[in-house]
């Protein structure tokens, strides 16, 4: 076991966990963060993504030793204070979500790709959610959605 | 169910402090729609019945008896019960029943929740409305026909008299329950039939909503299991020594697997129905998880050796060529003498895969037994079933069996089927403290239980003019009922295995056909998978119409509405199709267009696929789809859930199979059972038939038709046949 100070969600946490321990099992039940969910524990269905530094990673493969305390973590919870994020609004709009387990991942990787690429593509799209699986196949709607949401994005701007 | 602890904590003792009177009404029992009233005070209101609580502050409860998975009955079963009560669906609050007998049937499955409870939800929420309006009536002196609700209040017509059902509830609640409330017409509709926002949606986009998967309670150990290698295996030893020594590790224990289902299992079955398991528990999941690794078990196999998918396809060939156990109820005239007297005779034979479930949420429980008590947190299908399995299992009483209904992260069958709960129970039972077991990826894939491999044996006969005689379809392979229920259905014919393929479902008019089925036992743990039998019947059945259009030289879409000229709505499903996809206009070189219709589980689904050649292989250029399914309560779902079967048939089209070599599974996760990802998807455009019918099913229907339309456009473009599931879209050759 070791002491490990994590920054999630803005907020510090210290953790005394094994250094193995996956991020996705100290975001859930050392700090209570239940969005993020267990789907597959080898990085292929992406249920535990959450943004490192606004990148989208897989948390079930992340050990907790391998992050510094200066790294910025955001899980779902940690998106928006109040369901207010345009992807989540776009999520709601076009009623994406089904059994929603994968939904957090989605969303996170959706919003991870409009910060980079504020009017994505189909390809892009395809290329930025490939790492995370819906079995509910929701995929024509999150697609749509994400759509909304760039045009939404860039008509706030302009 | 956007459980937050803490809030309905203060939110109980808000309402106990001032509770003084409440009203809830209900069904007398098990399979009845008798309504009774049990008014009894609760912290949230009055139940006049176990669905619907109002409090003296008119906030109104309803209780949905229909686990959510995804398919919306969250929302859909409510719904039905507010349409009638009249209160917007935003204006209640919505939890789900906890398996207890005054709910009635509470099993999300077979595409029955919104079938079934047409009727009974509507009547629920009628009966109090009028009981609510006779309440008001009778405070202003006037008659019942001057009084209407809307929007949770009683007016009186012509005037501004106004009385809230927090106002009436606690009178109301003494009234005598109307045995036949008069229910709305179609037209009075003002919220089934719109696409109203599901009220589970904003949670499961902000990480609230709670799953299986999420559930803490106060002192709660982890478990992970070692199951056997082989499935049915036992355990001849075991070390634990290794596994301990990992901080965190409370108990390395010898648990049990048990593969019943039902509450009343023989007790001979019982014993044989069970593999033993080795339970790690520790005070994180983590340290289960790296105890699991550690613990050294020496199995028995108990001749699993054997078991191969590949040896049960050689089976179920060989058996193929036996006649058969006919359905007598799918009987039509005489094959036999159809095929003598036939111009042409054709014959083939279609295999579909052993397929796994693999919800995103794998499965899990949160069980702690007391004494002569148990409650269970954890997502699953069935509460009430769970009731009683529970009860039978550990000879408690089924009172004292308490089941909180989590949202479920997928479950397509797989979560009413408990073995992981019993699991959990006996585990708690031993270490004397809440458990929450998670099985693993790698368990959820590779311990089963499966879809059934079957084969469709198939044979048609044709006269001169290219018109069906007689149409054979046998069935080759395992049983749920004999897996599940221990029910021998060796020379029967079972009678789940033949849905999708019976006359109701398939009515065209052949003049001769038989259905046959023929056990094979596949040795492995089998069960319903979203759409069940319909998911494996249907390939060879579609597959093998188109196969006889073309042997009569006629275009597949009027083969089908000549045999199914009798059948008005299966031809307006397929007039539909022909119409959104352009069927009827000649296609570019290059491009096929191939369909399918199948009615299961009460509904009429069709596909309409169009490829493209891609290389060696094909693209599905485009979907469209057509669903009958009665009075669409919620059409934008109703089009989510045709996508979502798109999505999840085409797995089982195109990805991979179950397969099992001396025993043992051979796939383990997302990389060797691969499901389509978002750039696999092709556009999907799906019609929604306008319909005052009674509701069919909407989570199933639209997965049959998925796999023979896309092969039936393969062929139209390629001139392939694929007969054999699954196949590589991308080497057709």
């Amino acid at each position: 076991m070791a002491v490990y100070n994590l920054q999630v969600n803005t907020k510090k946490h210290r953790v005394d966990v094994d250094s193995d321990t996956p991020l996705l099992w100290v975001i859930r039940d050392e700090i209570g963060y239940k969005g993020t969910k267990f789907g597959c524990g080898m990085g292929l269905c992406g249920a535990c993504t959450v943004l490192l530094n606004g990148q989208p990673i897989r948390s079930c493969s992340t050990p907790v030793s391998t992050l510094k305390a200066t790294d910025k973590i955001v899980t779902i919870e940690g998106l928006s204070a109040d369901v207010t994020h345009p992807v989540q609004q776009a999520w709601i709009e076009a009623q994406v979500p089904q059994c929603g387990y994968c939904q957090s991942g989605q969303v996170l990787a959706a919003s991870a790709l409009l910060a980079s690429n504020p009017n994505p593509s189909d390809a892009d799209i395809d290329m930025a959610l490939a790492g995370n699986i819906c079995r509910c196949g929701t995929y024509q709607k999150m697609r749509e959605a994400i759509h909304s949401a760039a045009k939404h994005l860039s008509t706030k701007k302009a | 169910m956007k459980t937050k602890n803490e809030t309905s904590r203060r939110d109980f003792i808000k309402l106990s402090a001032q509770a003084t009177a409440f009203l809830a009404i209900g069904f007398s029992g098990k399979a009845s729609n008798e309504l009774v009233k049990l008014v009894n005070k609760t912290a949230l209101g009055v139940e006049i019945n176990p669905y619907i609580l109002i409090n003296e502050l008119g906030k109104v409860t309803l209780f949905n008896a229909r686990p959510d998975m995804g398919q919306g009955t969250f929302q859909a079963l409510p719904l039905l019960i507010a349409e009638e009560l009249e209160v917007r669906l935003d204006q209640v609050d919505i939890q789900m029943s906890d398996g207890s007998g005054k709910f009635g049937s509470q099993l999300s499955g077979g595409s029955s929740s919104v079938k079934t409870r047409w009727i009974p939800m509507r009547t629920a929420g009628a009966a109090v409305k009028e009981m609510l309006i006779q309440t008001a009536a009778k405070r202003w002196n006037a008659a019942v026909t001057e009084c209407y609700a809307k929007e949770g209040a009683v007016y009186k017509k012509g005037s501004s008299m106004k009385l809230g059902y927090g106002e009436l509830v606690e009178e109301a609640a003494k009234l005598p329950v109307p045995t036949q409330p008069r229910l709305k017409s179609h037209a009075e509709f003002t919220q089934i039939g719109k696409s109203i926002p599901r009220p589970d949606v904003p949670s499961k986009v902000d990480g609230t909503a709670v799953f299986g998967m999420d559930v803490q309670v106060p002192g709660m150990l982890y478990a992970s299991l070692v199951h056997s290698p082989t499935i049915y295996g036992k355990v001849k030893s075991f070390s634990a020594e290794k596994s301990m020594a990992v901080k965190g590790v409370r108990f390395v224990i010898k648990t049990e697997r048990n593969f019943y289902h039902g509450p009343f299992p023989t007790d001979a079955f019982k014993a044989k129905a069970k593999s033993d398991a080795v339970a790690v528990v520790a005070e994180s999941y983590w340290a289960a998880v790296k105890g699991k690794k550690l613990v050294e078990v020496n199995w028995s196999s108990e001749g699993a050796e054997s078991t191969s998918t590949d040896e049960f396809f050689l089976r179920a060939n060989e058996a193929a060529k036996k006649e058969g156990a006919e359905y007598k109820d799918a009987k039509v005239g005489e094959v036999g003498k159809a095929f003598a007297i036939s111009d042409k005779v054709i014959q083939a034979q279609y295999q579909t895969p052993f397929l796994s479930h693999a919800a995103m949420e794998p499965v899990n429980a949160t069980v702690f037994v007391q004494d002569d008590q148990v409650e269970v947190w954890a997502p699953v299908q069935g509460p009430d079933a769970l009731v009683e399995e529970l009860a039978n299992y550990l000879g408690i009483k089924k009172e004292r069996v308490k089941i909180n209904v989590t949202f479920l992260g997928g479950a397509f069958g797989r979560k009413a089927y408990y073995d992981f709960v019993l699991e959990a129970a006996h585990i708690s039972k031993q270490v004397n403290a809440p458990v929450k077991l998670i099985w693993t990826r790698e368990e959820d894939m590779q311990q089963g239980p499966y879809r059934p491999g079957m084969i469709s044996a198939m044979k048609g006969g044709l006269d001169e003019h290219g018109n069906v005689l007689g149409f054979e379809h046998k069935l080759v392979g395992g049983s749920i009922m004999t897996s599940v229920f221990k029910f021998d259905m060796t020379g029967k014919s079972d009678p789940w295995a033949g849905e999708g393929i019976n006359l109701e479902d398939s009515p065209y008019a052949f003049p001769a056909r038989r259905n046959s089925f023929e056990y094979v036992a596949p040795n492995l743990p089998m069960l319903w998978w979203r759409s069940v039998y319909a998911s494996t019947n249907l390939f060879g059945h579609e597959s093998f119409v188109d196969e006889l259009a073309h042997a009569a030289k006629k275009d597949p879409l009027d083969v089908r509405l000549s045999l199914l000229e009798k059948s008005p709505r299966f031809v307006a499903v397929l007039e539909k199709l022909a119409q959104i996809s352009n069927y009827r206009t000649k296609r570019a070189k290059g491009l096929g267009i191939g369909i399918a219709i199948a009615r299961s589980f009460s509904s009429i689904a069709a596909h309409a696929f169009e490829v493209e050649k891609n290389g060696k292989g094909v693209r599905i250029k485009e979907v469209f789809s057509v669903i009958d399914c009665g009075t669409p309560v919620n059409p934008a779902n109703i089009i989510a859930q045709v996508q979502s079967n798109i999505v999840f048939g085409l797995t089982a089209t195109i990805k991979n199979e179950i397969r099992v070599v001396k025993g043992q599974v051979q796939n383990s996760n997302f990389h060797d059972y691969a499901v389509l990802r978002q750039g696999e998807i092709p556009k999907m455009t799906v019609h929604v038939m306008e319909s005052t019918e009674v509701p069919g099913g909407v989570g199933e229907p639209g997965l049959p038709p998925v796999a023979p339309a896309l092969c039936n456009a393969i062929y139209n473009l390629t001139g392939k046949r694929i007969r054999t599931l699954p196949f590589d879209i991308e080497q057709i050759g």
